[in-house]
């Protein structure tokens, strides 16, 4: 317990993932918050890729965080762009309200 | 060694803590600021751990560019009023214990597949491109990313582009009855159509208005 070891790691990944899970299903606040979350999950991707790396001693995990961190802002500025327009057309980002879908 | 695993789990405290806080938290701004701080602690985390690179990479996009991205726009959408409880909803909807029950079994998934990865620990075996202690982190991250990874470095940047594009072309919106400086009409004025010799007759002026 008092070394800290891949499976450390892996743990703190796993729970920020679920609590990234959990936040999309869970909220009911606006369409931000579940663009948080994905940001979350991302962000335990990276945790996973990062002390894969390091533990096994090999570079490839972290190049692929570099990656994943691209895709993540390229993603944070589309989602965000797709809610400003939303909203400029309905005047509101709310989840529940959200339903032209019928999902 | 004490100090690492001191620091591992104050630091993963934190990151916990702040995630759920993440999505619990009523007003927006205040998760936005949970999220950044979030982001800071795995930063954190990664210098700790030896990433220094991707933990310095990591404050300066997302804590300087998506999470003020993210504030930015809860506060120019003003939607930071609505104190709404965060999983409170109209009509009874089930969707409480449903998000609940697979997040654990995810969870619990996770768990099994560290556990079984921790019991067998030979199942990784090719080492592609270790890692080298000799020169520093972000000089191996270089080398490699520059080298091998090269075209999929090249295809991020068309992502961001890309991305970069998408954003303006939504958010653009073009106004009418807007006064603009034109510059082709400016270029391409000459002298012959803006100016006009006339020989004034005596005593008899010119008509300008016609």
């Amino acid at each position: 317990m008092i070394e800290v070891g891949l499976g450390h790691y892996l743990t703190l990944g796993a729970i920020i993932f679920s609590i990234g899970i959990a936040g999309i299903f869970l909220n009911r606040k606006n369409i931000i918050v579940i663009l948080m979350s994905i940001e979350l999950i991302l962000l335990s991707v990276n945790i996973n890729l990062v002390s894969f790396s390091i533990f096994l001693n090999d570079i490839t995990g972290q190049i692929f965080t570099l990656f994943i961190l691209t895709v993540a802002a390229a993603e944070a500025a589309i989602g965000l762009a797709i809610i400003v327009v939303y909203y400029r057309n309905t005047s509101t980002i709310d989840v529940e309200k959200i339903q032209s879908l019928k999902g | 060694m004490l100090a690492h695993t001191l620091f591992f789990y104050i630091f993963s405290f934190i990151a916990i803590s702040s995630a759920i806080m993440v999505t619990a938290s009523k007003n927006t701004v205040h998760s936005v600021l949970f999220l950044i701080l979030d982001f800071i602690t795995i930063s954190c985390l990664f210098i700790m751990i030896g990433a220094e690179f991707l933990g310095m990479i990591m404050l300066i996009v997302y804590v300087g560019a998506v999470a003020v991205l993210f504030l930015f726009v809860v506060m120019m959408l003003n939607v930071a009023q609505q104190k709404k409880e965060w999983f409170s909803s109209n009509d009874s909807s089930k969707h409480i214990p449903v998000g609940v029950l697979i997040s654990i079994i995810i969870f619990f998934e996770l768990t099994v597949v560290i556990g079984g990865w921790r019991y067998k620990p030979d199942i990784v075996s090719s080492m592609s491109l270790p890692l080298n202690t000799d020169i520093t982190n972000t000089h191996s991250i270089g080398k490699i990313l520059y080298t091998d990874y090269i075209h999929l470095f090249q295809l991020s940047g068309m992502i961001l582009l890309v991305a970069m594009i998408g954003a303006i072309v939504l958010t653009f919106r073009e106004r009418s009855g807007l006064k603009r400086q034109s510059y082709f009409a400016q270029i391409s004025r000459e002298r012959s159509d803006s100016v006009e010799l006339i020989d004034v007759p005596s005593k008899k002026g010119v008509d300008i208005d016609d």
